[in-house]
């Protein structure tokens, strides 16, 4: 199941997407969010759902891969709409059985709020589809650099950030090994009651928390001798470029808006 | 011959705190003193708890002695000119995973040239040149676990060359890796010994590395016991083995073939020494 997930998670690729500037996708998300609100009947929903199977499409991800992949998200999108049809009573009834009863407003509310949904999730997913973590820190420390001027630490945060990101394998693989030796020590995480696998999981905890802090304290030392004190004066390894694809992402925003205002009520 | 660094009466105690808070230090260093000159290779060996890793810290300027003095590149160790000298140097230490600092090799390499503003055309070329020394040009788009350790450990020193350093510190870098990720390292170090002149400070337990240095300092309870070339230092098997300290295999055997009566002449560090006296043996009676 977890394995199948894909939220949060990157698939390397060469498509248009996945070359764009993590500035102009970061940005194009963050506005494109607040544009599903302005989608308010069928047609500027439909406008929604369109331009989104074109993301799809130019992302080149298998619409099967995505909706495998989104199931969790889908049960709760069919559970929102479930919810609406139940409890929305407005408008002409449409069908009704002993207590059930829908309604037309009800049963387009729902499904109104369950297009926004998808197509909110659909979005972001193939924003991190198509961007390594490392180029989403990236972009997101140029973005918020205005920032620093009202003192928010926003090199440390993308520092921070990246150090996480490159550590998460490393402590899986610590998590593992750990779980590994107490099996083999005879502890137990698979039966018993409750308090007693959580009481079991403790033993996995402490050795994970004693090794994670040992390499932070490893770690801070190795930057250190190699220079590193803080964001003053350091240049940049990584460089984002900005294309002229990535001035069209904002284009195709100012579009998409355009198009959403002329036809929403 | 052109100093690089050295050590004058430095003596170092760590404070740690005992039960009842009274303050008990112990010396982690007593009275060190040693020169180190261009294109030298230093190993320190030493048991566990001998101040081999203390005396690499006081080096590179993470802690500063409790008396004595450190000098680098003929200048005296100070918090002033700390990032300076740093700059100048690179270490490498045991732990191949705790020091991987970029996502990717490539990132980890320009760390310590970001660090020190290093314009990016001029951090593109010295990444890629520092790669090429340690052979690890294919993998520049790794992540770090996707590499084995004696890889990560390439990587390491591939961050420390970067900066064009003169001195290159290892502090035990070989002695979480396999066999073969040794071997990859150490000659990735003899190699850059013998192309660009690099000084190296190895501390070590590994008997195969201390053979490659010119000079071996001995380490007990933190005070130097002996220093002389691996051959002077060997020499003095039984006080060795008495402070906890293995010989090199070769050298065990010749001894032990020696006690039983057979006449060697020399005495041998490596197993090649040894075998091609064996084999001659008979010949030259
Ligand atoms: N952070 C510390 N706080 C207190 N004492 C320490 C600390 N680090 C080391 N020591 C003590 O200082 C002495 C020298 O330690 P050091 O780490 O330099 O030894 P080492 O020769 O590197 O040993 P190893 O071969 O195990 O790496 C030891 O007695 C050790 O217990
Ligand atoms: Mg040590």
């Amino acid at each position: 199941m977890l394995e199948k997930m894909i939220i949060g998670r990157y698939i390397p690729g060469n498509s248009i997407v996945h070359r764009m500037d993590p500035r102009s996708k970061l940005l194009f998300v963050f506005l494109f969010i607040i544009a599903v609100f302005l989608a308010n009947n069928v047609a500027s929903y439909a406008v929604l759902l369109g331009f989104t199977v074109f993301v799809i499409a130019l992302a080149r991800i298998r619409p099967y891969f995505l909706v495998n992949g989104l199931k969790p998200v889908i049960f709760l999108i069919a559970f929102t709409l479930l919810l609406h049809l139940f409890f929305t009573r407005e408008g002409a009834i449409l069908f009704e059985w002993k207590f059930i009863k829908i309604y037309e407003e009800g049963l387009r509310m729902g499904i109104f709020i369950s297009i926004r949904f998808l197509v909110l999730v659909l979005i972001t997913t193939i924003l991190t589809l198509t961007t390594s973590p490392i180029s989403i820190t990236d972009g997101l420390e140029t973005l918020l650099n205005p920032f620093k001027k009202l003192k928010l630490p926003v090199h440390e945060l993308a520092l921070m950030m990246s150090i996480s990101l490159r550590f998460i394998p490393t402590l899986m693989d610590e998590t593992d090994k750990i779980l590994k030796a107490q099996l083999a020590r005879g502890s137990d995480l698979s039966t018993g009651s409750i308090k007693e696998r959580v009481q079991a999981v403790i033993p996995l905890l402490v050795p994970l928390f004693v090794s994670a802090f040992k390499r932070a304290e490893d770690l801070a030392v190795a930057m250190e001798v190699r220079g590193y004190r803080g964001g003053e004066g350091r240049t940049r390894f990584r460089q984002l470029s900005w294309q002229t694809r990535d001035t069209g992402v904002l284009i195709a925003f100012v579009i998409l808006v355009a198009v959403l205002a002329w036809v929403r009520k | 011959m052109k100093e690089i660094a050295s050590m004058h009466h430095v003596t170092f105690s760590y404070d740690t705190e005992e039960e009842g808070s009274s303050l008990i230090s112990n010396k982690a260093l007593d009275d060190v003193s040693f020169t180190l000159y261009e294109g030298q290779w230093l190993a320190i060996v030493g048991h566990n708890g001998s101040g081999k890793s203390t005396l690499a810290k006081l080096l590179i300027g993470l802690m500063f002695p409790s008396s004595g003095e450190v000098n680098l590149f003929l200048e005296s160790l100070s918090e002033e000119n700390l990032w300076e000298m740093r700059s100048k140097m690179g270490i490498v230490f045991q732990n191949p995973d705790n020091q991987f600092v970029g996502s990717t090799v490539q990132d980890d390499v320009a760390f310590a040239l970001e660090n020190n503003g290093v314009p990016h055309e001029m951090m593109v070329k010295r990444v890629h040149e520092a790669l090429e020394q340690v052979k690890m040009t294919d993998y520049v788009n790794h992540e770090p676990h996707h590499l084995s350790g004696g890889q990560k450990q390439r990587v390491a020193i591939a961050g420390a060359l970067a900066l064009q350093p003169e001195l290159l510190i290892l502090d035990e870098a070989t002695s979480m890796l396999d066999p073969q990720g040794r071997e990859e390292v150490i000659e990735i170090v003899k190699k850059l010994r013998t192309e660009i002149g690099l000084t190296v400070v190895s501390i070590t337990h590994d008997l195969e590395e201390v053979l490659l240095a010119d000079r071996v300092l001995v380490m007990n309870e933190g005070k130097v016991l002996m220093t002389g070339t691996p051959h002077e230092i060997f020499q003095q098997g039984t006080e060795l083995e008495s402070i906890g300290l293995d010989l090199p295999f070769a050298l065990r055997v010749s001894e032990l073939l020696r006690d039983t009566g057979v006449e060697l002449q020399g005495n041998h560090m490596t197993e090649e020494e040894l075998v091609n006296e064996l084999w001659t043996f008979h010949f030259s009676k």
